[in-house]
């Protein structure tokens, strides 16, 4: 496993909280070295996922928090949403999230809009896991090169 | 973190609104409520500047369209404007860009929005 920086952040989920994140993921995105436009891309990503987050937590009537985790890799970002902060392990989350299924994915649409395209659009790489809550797991490559073949299919589509 | 919706001018009808800040799951019900307070007004000539528009998600997206399908219900019309290169290809990317009537800032400057 390569060796990386994990830094997470823990928030009330509630909506103003976002903003906070976001200038977290402003700090992380630069640190690893990411460009202007990448890091709009990351912060318009990270706020997509915790929207839909606390959006379900505001329906369910539920005082929960939302977790930001993000693992700084020479090469890349990977940012983990999950609302369910009081089981959130970074290491055992990661295992069980695999490639996402259409049913998931189609339900997840009709709850987000346009979140979960505009995640998909601006990230390299985006995995959703349901089990006990939502965790949405991103990749953002440094080289932006997996990020161009993900446009390309875009425009094509 | 706040949000400003500006009625800069009204004249021949056209309501011009000046939008600043950052628009996001926090600040998107208050930009909502501005917009719904003057939707329904028959055939309104809306335009909204968004050139001091720092930060924008779906969120935003979702009250701009909810507000242009009101005013086009009435036979009005919305009118986006102001738009840097980051706000142009949100647009674009939704497929939003080609829906509605939008205005890209000409000679923009990337760094007037960091």
């Amino acid at each position: 496993m390569q060796p990386y920086d994990y830094v997470e952040i823990r928030v009330p989920a509630k909506a103003q909280y976002v903003g906070v994140a976001r200038l977290t993921i402003t700090g992380l995105s630069t640190r690893v070295g990411f460009t202007y436009d990448e890091i709009e891309d990351l912060k318009i990503a990270t706020s997509e996922a915790m929207t839909n987050a606390i959006q379900h937590a505001y329906n369910e009537n539920e005082d929960g928090e939302v977790v930001v985790g993000c693992a700084l890799f020479d090469d890349k970002l990977e940012i983990m949403v999950a609302d369910h902060g009081k089981s959130f392990n970074y290491e055992e989350t990661k295992k069980s999230v695999g490639p996402y299924n259409d049913k998931e994915e189609v339900q997840f649409l009709r709850e987000g809009g346009l979140g979960l395209y505009l995640m998909e659009t601006l990230m390299d790489d985006v995995k959703i896991h349901r089990g006990e809550g939502v965790t949405v797991f991103m990749t953002k490559y440094l080289d932006g090169e997996r990020g161009d073949t993900v446009e390309e299919r875009t425009v094509s589509s | 973190m706040n949000l400003q919706v500006q009625l800069v001018e009204e004249e021949n009808s056209v309501q011009h609104f000046k939008i600043i800040g950052e628009i996001d799951v926090y600040t998107a019900p208050k930009l909502k409520e501005h917009l719904a307070a003057v939707e329904k007004a028959v055939g309104m000539q809306a335009e909204l500047d968004l050139s001091e528009v720092a930060y924008m998600d779906s969120t935003g997206l979702g009250v701009f369209v909810g507000f242009y399908k009101a005013v086009h219900a009435t036979g009005g019309h919305v009118k986006i404007t102001g738009l840097n290169a980051r706000l142009q290809r949100l647009f674009n990317i939704t497929g939003l860009g080609s829906i509605m009537d939008i205005v890209t800032e000409e000679g923009e400057d990337k760094d007037a929005t960091v």
